[in-house]
Parts: C-alpha cells; sequence; structure tokens
C-alpha cells in the first residue's frame, strides 16, 4: 500500500469531533423530527399534569367546587354563575371536562410510570440473577415468565383483580405482576450475550467483587434495551390502567382517572352528548401514541443490528 | 473492443459490451461492473473468475437483469441473440428467463422454495413459458431429473426440499434449469458449495450436457482448477473490470496481467512441491474507494507511474487481451 | 406424529394443574374463602353450615384435593347471583364470546394480510407509510374508547348499526349463534371490528416483515430467474412461506382475543364470558370467576395444541420432524 498513491477520500472530509455515545444518541435521536414532536408532546403531557393544580380552571376532585346545575353542558358554554367557561364542556356532576383531563392524567402517568418502574426493578433484577445465576435458578426464573408471558395482559389483570378485589394499589400490583416479565426477559437475553464479552471476562480475571461487576460493568450495558422495553411499557400500563378503570376495577368515582372518565360518559354518548367521552379519551390517544412513537423511534437508535 | 475469440460461423450466443451496473448505496455510489465485455458462443463455456466482491455475481445477474435495488444497469449492452436485453422490458425478459436463458444459483440450500414440492417448482417453470398440460409436464420433469442423475424421479418429484442433499438439490436446480433447453446457462459458483466429489460429479454432467445439447454457459467461479477443466475460454475479473480474457490454455499457461500471474502463483497444484505458496500480497480494495487508474496497482508488484492511468482493455496477444501497462510478456516468450 | 400428541397433550395437563394450583391459591388462600364462596347474604347458621360442608375446616391441602376433584367433575361451585352452576354459567355465554373472537380473527386476517401484503411489497411508497403509521394508531388506541367512537358515529350519528346487543340468534348444535342471522350479523359487525384493531395491526406488521424478509431470499430470486409472472412468485412462493408465522401468531393471539373481548363485550353489551367475568368480579360472584379462569386456561391450551398441529401441517419441514 504505497501512500503516493493514497487517493483523496471525500466521504471522511468532516472534521473529527469527540463523539460520547450520549452526544452520537442524541443527534441520532433528533434525525426523526416524528421523534422529537412526540417526546416534545409528551413532556408537554407531564408539565401539565405536574402542574394541573396551578393551571386547571376548577379542583374536579372537589365536590364543593362541582355545582349539579353545570351537568351535561356543551363545549364552550359557560358555568351558572359565568365564572367558568368550560372549554371541553362537562360531564353529569358538573365537572368541567377540561380540569378532570388534567387531574386524570396525574394518575395515569403515576400508575402508568411507577407500575413501570417498580416492574423494572424487579424485572430486571431477576433477569439479572438469571443471567448471571444460570443453572436452576435460571430454569425457574424464566418458566414463570414463559408463563407470565403466555398470557394476555388483561386476563392476569383480571386474575389478580379477582383474588385481590377492587382498587388502584390492586390495579397497580396487577399491572406489576403483568409487566415484570418482560424486563425480566429483555435483560437477561441482553445479560447474556454482555456476560461473554471481554470486559467481564477482564473484569472477572481482576477478581471483582461479582456485585461491583454486575452493577458497573453488565448493568449499564444492559440499560438501551431496557428503557425501550420500558418506554413502550409505560405506554401499555397506562392503556391497561385506562381499561381497567373504564371496567369499573380501578381507581374510586370520585378521583377519575382518564379511563373512569371515559366510561362516565358512556351512557350519555347514546344520546349525542359525546364530549364526556371524547376529550379525555383524545388525551389518552395523544399520551400513549407520543410514548409509543418516541420508544420505536429509540428502539431504532439504540438497537445496533437495525443500523445501516 | 470487438472481441477477438475465434468464433464458429454461427453468430454468438451472448455478447456482452461495455456493461456497467452500479450500486446507489448510502455510503456512495459503487461500480460493480465496470465496462466489461466478452462473447460466448454456441455450445461453449466461459469462465468468469474473480474473487468475492470483483463483480463476476453482479456481472451475471446483469445478464439475468436481476440487479436490484439499489443497483442498477447503466451502460453497454447485453446482446443475445443479437437482442439487446438492456433495452428489453421486463415482460420480454421475463420470458426468456428460465426458458432461453437460465441461471444456476450458489447455494442449492438456498434456491428451493422450502414450502413447495418439486413437482411444484418444476411444473410451474414449464407453465409459465409454454402451454403444456401438466400431465406433459411432470412427464418432461421427471425425465429432466434423470438426466441429471436423480434416482427413482418419480419419487422425487413428491418430496420436498429439505428431503434432499446439497448435492442433490443443486442438481434439481441444474434440472429446472434445463428443463426448456435454454440456449444459455449462467451458473453463480454452483458447486462451492458443495463436497469435493460431488463436485467433480456436477462437472463433468454439465460438460456432457453443453457437448450434448450446444447450450452455452458462463461458469462463474473463485475457483481456477475448476475452470481449467471446464471452460472454452476465461475471463477473469479484478474490482468490477475484466482484467484479462483470452482462451483457457492461453490465460493458464501464460497470464499477461500480474493479477492473473499472482492467482496461478497461489494455486498449491501449480506449484512444484517444496516451494512456497506465493500469495498476493494486499486485500481487495473497496469499491468505493479505488485508487486513481489500475485498480490493482496498490497490490501489483509491477506498478510504475503510469499505472495511474487508467488501462485499457487491449489485444495484446492475438486473441488474448489484458487491461495492464505492463503484461508479463515473458510468460508468453515475447521479449518486452 | 402420535408420540409427540402424547407428549403435548401431558403437557397440557400439567399446565391445567399449574393453573388449578394458582387459581386456588388466590382464591384459597389470599382471599377469604368464607367470603368468597359463601353468600354475603347468608346468616351465622348458614355460613357455619356452609363452611362444614365445603370442608373449609380441613387442612389446605385437602381442600385442595377436593377442589381438583370437583373440579374434575366439572363441579367449579354455585353462583350466588344466578345461583345456577358456574361452569354452566360459562358454557351459556361460551358462543356469543366465541364467534366474536372467531369473527374479530377472521376480519384481522381478511384486513391485515392484503394490507401487509402491499406495505411489504412497496415498503418505501406512500400507501406503505400509511398503513404503517395506521397500525401505530392501531396497537396504540385504547380498545374500549374505540369501541365507543364507533358506537357514537356508526350508530349514535349515522343510525347505519345497533349499539349494543346480540341481535337475532339461531340455534345449531344446542347453541345460539348471531352470526347465522342478518341482524346478529349487524350486531357483531362493530364489536368484532373493535375487537379486531389490534390483531389487524400485528397481522399488516408480521405479514410486512415476512415479505420483506421472504422477498430477499435466494428462492424468491431464483423463481424470477426461472421467468415465473409476479403474481405467481408473490402469490404463491412469498405467500405460502408467510402464512406460516402469521397463521401461528394468529392463532396463538385467538386465546389473547377471547380474554380481550372482555373489554369489547363490556363496551358493546356483548353477552359472553367477558361480560359475566366483569360482573362477577365488581359482585364478588367469586365461583363463577373461578370457572371462568379455568376455563378460558383451558380453551389457552386446546388453541395452543391446535396451533401446533396446524403449523406441522403448514410447514412440511416440522411436519417430517414429528413423524
Amino acid at each position: 500500500m504505497s501512500a503516493t498513491t493514497a487517493p483523496p477520500v471525500p466521504t471522511e472530509t468532516k472534521a473529527p469531533r469527540v463523539e460520547t455515545p450520549l452526544r452520537r444518541f442524541i443527534s441520532e435521536f433528533a434525525e426523526s423530527k416524528m421523534a422529537v414532536g412526540a417526546l416534545i408532546v409528551f413532556l408537554a403531557i407531564v408539565l401539565i399534569a405536574i402542574f394541573a393544580p396551578l393551571i386547571s380552571p376548577q379542583n374536579p376532585y372537589d365536590l364543593a367546587q362541582l355545582d349539579i346545575m353545570d351537568g351535561r353542558l356543551e363545549p364552550g358554554s359557560k358555568s351558572g354563575d359565568g365564572s367558568i367557561t368550560y372549554w371541553l364542556g362537562t360531564d353529569d356532576q358538573g365537572r368541567d371536562m377540561l380540569s378532570g383531563i388534567m387531574y386524570g392524567l396525574r394518575i395515569s402517568l403515576v400508575v402508568g410510570a411507577g407500575s413501570a418502574i417498580v416492574a423494572a426493578l424487579v424485572g430486571a433484577s431477576l433477569g439479572m440473577l438469571a443471567a448471571y445465576a444460570g443453572g436452576r435458578t435460571d430454569t425457574v426464573i424464566m418458566r414463570l415468565v414463559d408463563l407470565q408471558l403466555s398470557f394476555p395482559t388483561i386476563l392476569s389483570a383480571l386474575m389478580i383483580l379477582a383474588f385481590l378485589g377492587k382498587g388502584v394499589m390492586n390495579v397497580v400490583i396487577a399491572l406489576i405482576v403483568v409487566e415484570w416479565a418482560y424486563y425480566a426477559r429483555t435483560v437477561r437475553g441482553t445479560a447474556l450475550v454482555e456476560r461473554r464479552r471481554e470486559y467481564i471476562e477482564a473484569a472477572q480475571c481482576l477478581a471483582l467483587p461479582t456485585r461491583r461487576i454486575i452493577f458497573r460493568h453488565l448493568l449499564p450495558n444492559c440499560m438501551p434495551p431496557l428503557i425501550v422495553v420500558a418506554t413502550i411499557q409505560i405506554a401499555r400500563a397506562i392503556a391497561l390502567e385506562a381499561t381497567l378503570s373504564f371496567l369499573g376495577l380501578g381507581v374510586p368515582i370520585t378521583e377519575p382517572s382518564l379511563g373512569l372518565l371515559i366510561a362516565n360518559g358512556y351512557e350519555y354518548m347514546l344520546s349525542g352528548k359525546y364530549w364526556i367521552s371524547f376529550y379525555p379519551g383524545i388525551a389518552l390517544l395523544i399520551t400513549i401514541v407520543s410514548i409509543n412513537l418516541v420508544g420505536d423511534h429509540l428502539r431504532d437508535v439504540l438497537n445496533p443490528r437495525l443500523k445501516k | 473492443m470487438q472481441p477477438t475469440i475465434p468464433a464458429s460461423a454461427a453468430p454468438p450466443t451472448l455478447q456482452v459490451r461495455n456493461l456497467q451496473t452500479k450500486f446507489f448505496t448510502r455510503a456512495g455510489v459503487v461500480p460493480a461492473v465496470n465496462d466489461v465485455s466478452f462473447t460466448v458462443s454456441r455450445g461453449k463455456v466461459l469462465g468468469l473468475v474473480g474473487e468475492s466482491g470483483s463483480g463476476k455475481t453482479v456481472t451475471g445477474f446483469s445478464i439475468m437483469r436481476l440487479v436490484d435495488d439499489p443497483g442498477r444497469i447503466t451502460g453497454g449492452e447485453i446482446l443475445f441473440n443479437g437482442q439487446d436485453l438492456v433495452k428489453s422490458s421486463e415482460d420480454e425478459m421475463r420470458q426468456l428467463r428460465g426458458n432461453r436463458i437460465a441461471m444456476i444459483f450458489q447455494d442449492p440450500m438456498m434456491t428451493l422454495n422450502p414450502v413447495l414440492r418439486i413437482d411444484t417448482q418444476m411444473i410451474e417453470t414449464m407453465q409459465a413459458h409454454t402451454n403444456i398440460s401438466r400431465e406433459a409436464a411432470r412427464q418432461r420433469a421427471r425425465d429432466t431429473l434423470g438426466m441429471v442423475g436423480i434416482p427413482s424421479p418419480d419419487e422425487r418429484l413428491m418430496a420436498y426440499p429439505h428431503q434432499f442433499s446439497g448435492g442433490m438439490r443443486q442438481r434439481v436446480a441444474i434440472a429446472i434449469a434445463l428443463l426448456h433447453e435454454p440456449e444459455l446457462i449462467v451458473a453463480d459458483e454452483p458447486t462451492t458449495a458443495l463436497d469435493v466429489t460431488i463436485q467433480g460429479q456436477i462437472l463433468a454432467e454439465v460438460q456432457k450436457l453443453a457437448a450434448n445439447t450446444g447450450t452455452s454457459i458462463i461458469w462463474i467461479t473463485h475457483d481456477l482448477s475448476v475452470v481449467a477443466g471446464l471452460a472454452d475460454d476465461i475471463a477473469v475479473m479484478y474490482a468490477g473490470e475484466i482484467a484479462e480474457y483470452g482462451a483457457v490454455a492461453d490465460v493458464l499457461d501464460h497470464p499477461l496481467h500480474p493479477y492473473t500471474n499472482g492467482l496461478l502463483g497461489s494455486v498449491p497444484s501449480r506449484n512444484k512441491r517444496g516451494e512456497p505458496l506465493r500469495q498476493i500480497p494486499g486485500t481487495t480494495p473497496s469499491l468505493l474507494r479505488l485508487p486513481p487508474g489500475c485498480p490493482f496497482q496498490t497490490r501489483c508488484p509491477r506498478a510504475a507511474d503510469v499505472c495511474r492511468q487508467p488501462p485499457p482493455m487491449a489485444e495484446i496477444l492475438p486473441a488474448h487481451e489484458a487491461r495492464c501497462f505492463r503484461p508479463h510478456l515473458e510468460n508468453a516468450g515475447v521479449a518486452a | 406424529m402420535s408420540v409427540y400428541l402424547l407428549r403435548r397433550l401431558i403437557q397440557a395437563a400439567l399446565v391445567m394443574l399449574a393453573m388449578s394450583v394458582i387459581v386456588f391459591i388466590g382464591v384459597y388462600a389470599i382471599g377469604d374463602p368464607v367470603e368468597i364462596l359463601i353468600s354475603p347474604d347468608a346468616d351465622q347458621a348458614e355460613r357455619a353450615r356452609a363452611i362444614a360442608a365445603l370442608g373449609l375446616d380441613k387442612p389446605l391441602w385437602e381442600q385442595y384435593f377436593s377442589f381438583l376433584g370437583n373440579a374434575l367433575r366439572g363441579d367449579l361451585g354455585r353462583s350466588f347471583v344466578f345461583n345456577e352452576p358456574a361452569l354452566q354459567l360459562i358454557a351459556q355465554r361460551a358462543p356469543a364470546t366465541l364467534e366474536l373472537a372467531f369473527g374479530a380473527t377472521f376480519l384481522a386476517v381478511l384486513v391485515g394480510l392484503p394490507l401487509g401484503l402491499y406495505a411489504g411489497l412497496r415498503p418505501n411508497g406512500v400507501g406503505a407509510k400509511t398503513i404503517m403509521a395506521g397500525s401505530i394508531l392501531g396497537f396504540s388506541l385504547p380498545t374500549f374508547w374505540v369501541g365507543l367512537m364507533l358506537i357514537m358515529v356508526f350508530a349514535v350519528q349515522l343510525g347505519w348499526l345497533p349499539s349494543t346487543g346480540r341481535g337475532e340468534t339461531v340455534e345449531v348444535l344446542g347453541m345460539r349463534w348471531s352470526f347465522l342471522t342478518w341482524n346478529g350479523l349487524t350486531h357483531m359487525a362493530m364489536p368484532a371490528l373493535n375487537l379486531a384493531l389490534f390483531k389487524i395491526s400485528l397481522v399488516i406488521r408480521l405479514t410486512r416483515a415476512g415479505v420483506r424478509e421472504t422477498m430477499l431470499m435466494d428462492y424468491v430470486k431464483f423463481a424470477r430467474a426461472k421467468g415465473l409472472a409476479p403474481k405467481r412468485i408473490i402469490g404463491v412462493h412469498v405467500f405460502k412461506n408467510i402464512l406460516i408465522p402469521v397463521v401461528t401468531v394468529v392463532g396463538l393471539e385467538l386465546g389473547s382475543t377471547i380474554a380481550f373481548s372482555v373489554v369489547t363485550e363490556s363496551v358493546f353489551a356483548w353477552p359472553g364470558m367477558g361480560k359475566l367475568i366483569i360482573d362477577s368480579i365488581n359482585v364478588l360472584d367469586r365461583p363463577v370467576i373461578v370457572a371462568y379462569l379455568m376455563s378460558i386456561v383451558f380453551m389457552f391450551i386446546v388453541i395452543n395444541l391446535i396451533v401446533d398441529l396446524l403449523y406441522s401441517v403448514l410447514d412440511p419441514r416440522v411436519r417430517l420432524e414429528s413423524k
């Protein structure tokens, strides 16, 4: 390879730049306008949920603020005393739908994200344990995972609610039981691959404590797929919570989440009062779609197999 | 630029002239086949030799007009009995494929559809081109299977591909190629994936068929020893171009291009016992970053300043072409 | 083949057994069996009698075996609400749920397969991108809300379809079916579409991925080299290969479709098993809950078994190995 004949290389003219994994990740993520848009929408939803008490026109859970005379008003109408304009109408209790949706989002997000985080902790630990311990431990854990995954989510959730009864906490428990297996399977799969890599062998040769190898070496490398699964699972948890609430198995009627708001509007819809069910559904839809779009793109960016 | 191989009185079956096929990838334009010309006469076998990535397979697919996106034929002519395939419509091509021009693929494990029976895969080939009854087609399929040396063809027609060994599958693929007695068969390394003994059987079979039916064959391979016994002519490809082209005896006995020379030097059987095997230094260049001029210059022991210009394909000896400014004339006993 | 079948049957029996343990523990150990199995309206004397009759004073393992023994005889207790054998209640509602689930699966294949095929063959076209965006929506849309919107548009606004119920039914083989009458079909259209929505998205994605993968296979290129018409290559060579994963997944999803019909049945007041279980959970009619869980797991196992057998019919490679 004589240097004199080396051709100019047109494709590598960009100035070399220090590229951290995070920076590369951000720039790759930003490539999809749709995903960035979805992320912005999702963050806006989170902000609305957090600051709902400050920005919502009324507190929909404070029955003293509700006026039954304002019940089932069309979107855009004013309250009886003229103090509030109900932009999205009211439900049968005279509850401002906009405020109801803002507060409902809080419950949906807390239940969805909360259960996803706990399920991720449980699932990731068990998955890591299965991968690292191997043998019988691995078999037992993975059999459980297979069993769990072979059942449809709704059936597992129904089963748990049938055993434990209705209620928010039981819904959260049901969501955790439904979700943990996805994390366990993902983490075990990645950990098994990573375990055979040289850097783990190197760490073992240095006689580093197992705990350190797992948490400082193995776990960070399992994070990308874990993040992808978590994103998708949060969306699924929110949808499932809404479904269970719609079926009347979740949150109490005095503090409705989005699913229950929709359920409350069900009977009035047949008489054409669509807004009670329609708008909470739109809020739910936007939330789930934005999370799914972010998750979809995260998977493309974080999955090295799909890179071209 | 006219091919110089002396042909028989009949017009050649296939004439490829200045063929160019490029792949428009994200990383850039890859000139997979660049200015390739050769001629295959009736009943003759052309060995298309080169290492992987040299463009020999893409040349074969270009003749079939089966180059997929992002690849495209960007120039040249492929004259099949005088008809330019580059300009033919997709429908005209469809009628030629499997009928007048057939192709055999490299990996016999992958070429037959795993969920269809052998008889289905053979009969559909016939029914795609002629109005033949199922029964007549089955009869013909059975005969053809027998011809390529498959025992109890009646029974085998009802089988699925996975019930065959690799060698048997390749025989089935060859039988499918032979169903319409094509004028040209493009065989893309059909024996590479097979055991040496089976390879020999199939080579013998193909040679016999070519001689009996007058079918022309383009035999694509990386194995010089295969073409040595099989081909009439040889075209050696390097980095998308034909480096050397001539009759098999001429090219193998006195190679002109340093690449061919190096290839022959690295074949064990051609070395004397005890002598070290010679090898070509370096690796095949990426087609995205070819040096200007001769693509072989970075690995060539004879490279000089002049090689930074693109060498033309030239008839250096009678009926023996090479794309080189500094050919091995001493191999042919000619003073430089 | 028969060895294989026998092995699968034993496996299925073991899963059934495991489920019975889980349900037993769930209902008898986690919950309060007295509260679960005895009507809340019962007085003290009745309760004591019932506790003795149910054997709730016996050790847990003994209770389990009597539960198992009764279950094997088809006795899973009596519903408090309907005062009928729980299993009989489930059996009465099963046809409604089954026809809904099958209708949804049929729709999913009917709509999803052509769309997925199209999206897979022209992956970069506008049509394909629209289809794929639609399938993301299909995955994201909460089923129950879509159901409500369907009712709003087609029943309330347009008045084309009835909003709830099963409509006219015909009795065949001792069970009542809606899909055999026109009126029944109009009742079924919206719930079936609603239930199918998620599966349509799934079938689209599976088909598209399958087509894209298969199109790259050597045997497809070889089929082109044989001069086959595109119609035959796609219709036979590609289609038969993608049918295997699609049938497998759709078949396996049938169980999940039956489970998810809980939601659709609640929206459309479809009188199937799903509506029954929700009502039963709401009024704590636990014998019915147990019966539902056990029978749905049973259905699951049967479906998986059938799909496995079907898979071996479709794929010649599997067929041979299992011989």
